[in-house]
C-alpha cells in the first residue's frame, strides 16, 4: 500500500550541537510503528515534523503526496492527529468538552457543535472506554484516564495518522498494556496509520508492526522488532547493557536491563560496556 | 451563584443567548439607577416617562438627562465592555491571570499622548482624545514590532516587551507631572485614574461601530481561543491558526483599547476582575465567557461611575479609584472562596 505520510531524506539542525539528518520513511494506513531512541535523540522533533510543525531544513513531508507544507493547518488536522506526552489544562474543562476540541478542524466560522459532533465525540469515548467519565473535570482524572481521553480528541478529530508522543511514560505497567492494546486495536479495526514513541521497548516490541530506532539523529534501523530489537543494536544505541532474548508467550523480542557492575549478573554472560559517557 | 448552572453541560447558543438577556437586563436596571442618581433627584417614574416620551418632564430635567447623564452612562457601558473584553481575550492569548488590556503598554503610551495634550493645553473633545489614540497605537505597534520574531508572537517576550515599555513612558509621564503647573495637574491626574465626566454622544458613537466589528471579529474566534489556553503546539495539532489569531486579536483589541482611553483616560481593575469573576461563575469556555465578560464589564462601570459621580457629591472622584475601592475585596473575597480557576503547572 502507497505510504500516506512520507519523509524523504529530511534533514533539521537545532542550534549548533543537534541534528537530525537523513531521515527517510513512510507511514502507511492499517500500520503500527514504534519509535524508540535514547533520550535526546530527536524523536520528539522527527514526531513535530511529520505533523508539519516543524519547517525542516532539507528534504520534505509528504502528505498524501502533498508537501505539508502547502496545507493549511486545519487540513494537516483532519489527517494528523497528536496525542501529547502531557497536556497542560488550566482551566477545568469537563471531559466531554476536551474531546469536542477534537472537532475543532471540521468545523466552519459558526462557533458552535452540531448534534454530529457529539455523536462522533461520544463514539471516540466509547472506543476509549472513558464515556463514563463525560461530565468529570479533566483536573480530576488519573494518569491513564487523561491519556485515554487525549486519544479519544484524536480519535474525534477523524484523521487517518495518530502520532502519540510516550504516551505511556507516565503509567503503571496494568494502564501502558491497556494504551497499547487500545491503539493495535485502532489500528487492526479501523485501519489507522500510527506511529508511538516510547521507552517500553518490550512492549512496543510485542505490539508494533516496525520499528524504527533513532540514534543520534540518525535512523540507525528500521524493519520488523526482532531486526530492530537485538542485545546489539540496544547495548550499541542505549550505551546500557543489556540482553534480548524471546517473550516465551509472544515470541517477540523482551529486554533485560543488566547491571553495569559485572559481578551482579552472576549468571549470564556478559562483556563489559565500554563507557562512552551520555550524550546530550 | 445562581448564574453557574451545571457546568458538566457544554456551551450551546441557547445558554450564550439566556445568559446574554440576564447580563443585558441587569445592565438596562443598572442604567435605569443611575440615570436616576445625580445631585438633581429624578423618579424612577418620572424617567420610565421620559424614556417612552410620554409623562410632563420639564424642560431643566430633560436637559440634564438627555444631554449629561445618558451620554455619560452609555459612554462608560461602553468602555467597560471594551475593557472587559479586551482582559478576557489577552488572558487566553497569554494564558496569564494577570493579563488585562492595557498590560501590553497601551495605557502608558495612550497616557503619553493625553498628558502631551494637556501640556500644550489642547482641548477634551478633540485634541488630547486624538493625540492619546495615536500614542497609544504607535505604542502598541512598538510593543508588537518589538516582540515580533519570524513572524511569531511568543507570549513571555510581549509580557515583558510590555512591562518594559510601560516602566520607560510612566517615567516620562512622571517627568510630565512633576513639572506640570497646579491648573493642568488636576487635568492630568483626572486623566490618569479616569474620568467620564466629559462625556458626550459623539463619542459614544465614534466608538461603538469599532467595538461591535471587532467583538465580532474576536466572537469567531472564541473556539480558537478554548483551545490556544491550552498551549499553542497542542491548538495548532488540532488546526488552530495560532499566529493569525494572534496577530488579529491583539491588533483589534489595542485598537478599540486605545479609542475608548482616549476619550475615558486609564480605568483599571475592570479589564482584570470582570473576567475573572465571569469564569468563577460560568466556567472556562470563551463562547460564554466572551459576551458574559464584555457586558458584565459593561454593568460593572456604569455601576463604579455612579458611585463615583455620588459619593462625594456635588464633587465627583475618579472612576478608577471607585473600580480599585469596589472590585478589590469583592474579587478577594470571591478568590477566597472559589479560588482563581487557573492551574498554572
Amino acid at each position: 500500500m502507497e505510504p500516506g505520510l512520507t519523509l524523504k531524506s529530511i534533514s533539521f539542525s537545532y542550534g549548533n550541537h543537534w541534528s537530525l539528518d537523513g531521515i527517510s520513511f513512510g507511514l502507511t494506513k492499517g500500520e503500527l510503528v514504534g519509535m524508540i531512541g535514547p533520550n535526546g535523540s530527536g524523536k520528539s522533533t522527527l514526531l513535530r515534523i511529520m505533523d508539519g510543525l516543524v519547517r525542516t531544513d532539507t528534504g520534505e513531508v509528504l502528505l498524501m503526496n502533498r508537501p505539508i507544507s502547502s496545507y493549511r493547518r486545519h487540513e494537516v488536522a483532519r489527517q494528523i492527529a497528536m496525542v501529547p506526552q502531557e497536556s497542560i489544562f488550566r482551566f477545568n474543562f469537563s471531559v466531554l468538552e476536551v474531546v469536542l476540541m477534537g472537532r475543532f478542524a471540521h468545523r466552519g466560522l459558526f462557533p458552535f457543535e452540531e448534534k454530529k459532533d457529539l455523536e462522533i465525540a461520544r463514539e471516540s469515548m466509547r472506543r476509549t472506554g472513558t464515556l463514563d467519565l463525560e461530565r468529570r473535570s479533566i483536573h480530576e482524572l488519573s494518569g491513564g484516564e487523561k491519556q485515554r481521553v487525549l486519544i479519544a480528541r484524536a480519535l474525534t478529530q477523524k484523521a487517518q495518522f495518530i502520532l502519540l508522543d510516550e504516551p505511556t511514560s507516565q503509567l503503571d505497567i496494568r494502564h501502558k498494556v491497556e494504551i497499547f492494546e487500545l491503539i493495535s486495536s485502532l489500528v487492526r479495526g479501523q485501519g489507522f496509520g500510527v506511529m508511538v514513541v516510547s521507552h517500553d521497548i518490550s512492549l512496543a516490541a510485542q505490539y508494533c508492526n516496525r520499528m524504527l530506532l533513532l540514534n543520534k539523529g540518525r535512523m540507525y534501523r528500521i524493519g520488523s522488532p526482532d531486526e530492530v530489537v537485538t542485545t546489539d543494536t540496544i547495548r550499541e544505541v542505549y550505551q546500557c547493557p543489556v540482553l534480548v532474548d524471546k517473550n516465551p508467550i509472544t515470541q517477540t523480542p523482551r529486554v533485560t536491563v543488566l547491571s553495569r557492575r559485572p559481578e551482579n549478573n552472576k549468571d549470564i554472560a556478559v562483556q563489559p560496556l565500554r563507557h562512552k559517557g551520555t550524550e546530550e | 451563584m445562581g448564574l453557574r448552572g451545571a457546568r458538566d453541560q457544554i456551551v450551546t447558543p441557547l445558554r450564550v443567548l439566556s445568559i446574554g438577556i440576564i447580563l443585558s437586563i441587569v445592565l438596562a436596571a443598572v442604567a435605569f439607577i443611575s440615570l436616576s442618581m445625580g445631585p438633581a433627584k429624578v423618579s424612577m417614574g418620572t424617567i420610565l416617562g421620559w424614556c417612552a416620551g410620554m409623562g410632563s418632564v420639564d424642560q431643566t430635567t430633560s436637559m440634564i438627562l438627555a444631554n449629561i447623564r445618558l451620554p455619560r452612562i452609555l459612554l462608560a457601558g461602553l468602555v467597560g465592555f471594551t475593557l472587559s473584553l479586551g482582559g478576557v481575550v489577552f488572558q487566553a492569548l497569554l494564558r496569564n491571570p494577570l493579563a488585562e488590556p492595557f498590560i501590553l503598554g497601551i495605557s502608558s503610551g495612550a497616557a503619553i499622548g493625553a498628558i502631551a495634550g494637556i501640556v500644550l493645553g489642547l482641548g477634551f473633545s478633540v485634541g488630547v482624545p486624538l493625540l492619546s489614540f495615536i500614542s497609544a497605537l504607535a505604542t502598541i505597534l512598538l510593543v508588537l514590532g518589538i516582540s515580533s520574531r519570524h513572524g511569531g508572537l511568543e507570549s513571555s517576550t510581549l509580557l515583558l516587551t510590555g512591562v518594559i515599555v510601560n516602566a520607560f513612558f510612566t517615567a516620562v509621564i512622571m517627568f510630565f507631572i512633576a513639572t506640570a503647573s497646579d491648573s493642568r495637574l488636576h487635568s492630568m491626574l483626572f486623566w490618569l485614574y479616569g474620568d467620564l465626566s466629559q462625556s458626550k454622544y459623539i463619542q459614544f458613537s465614534l466608538c461603538l461601530p469599532l467595538v461591535l466589528i471587532v467583538s465580532g471579529v474576536i466572537y469567531l474566534f472564541s473556539r480558537h481561543l478554548n483551545l490556544i489556553v491550552g498551549g499553542e503546539e497542542p491548538a495548532l495539532q488540532m488546526g488552530v491558526e495560532v499566529e493569525l489569531v494572534k496577530w488579529v486579536a491583539f491588533i483589534g483589541i489595542s485598537l478599540i483599547t486605545g479609542v475608548v482611553v482616549a476619550f475615558s483616560g486609564i480605568i483599571g481593575f475592570v479589564g482584570l476582575i470582570v473576567p475573572h469573576l465571569m469564569r468563577m461563575m460560568l466556567g472556562p469556555d470563551h463562547r460564554l465567557l466572551i459576551p458574559a465578560s464584555a457586558l458584565g464589564g459593561a454593568v460593572f462601570l456604569v455601576a463604579a461611575d455612579t458611585v463615583a459621580r455620588m459619593i462625594i457629591s456635588p464633587s465627583e472622584l475618579p472612576v478608577g479609584v471607585i473600580t480599585a475601592f469596589l472590585g478589590a475585596p469583592f474579587f478577594i473575597y470571591l478568590l477566597k472562596r472559589k479560588g482563581s480557576q487557573w492551574n498554572q503547572d
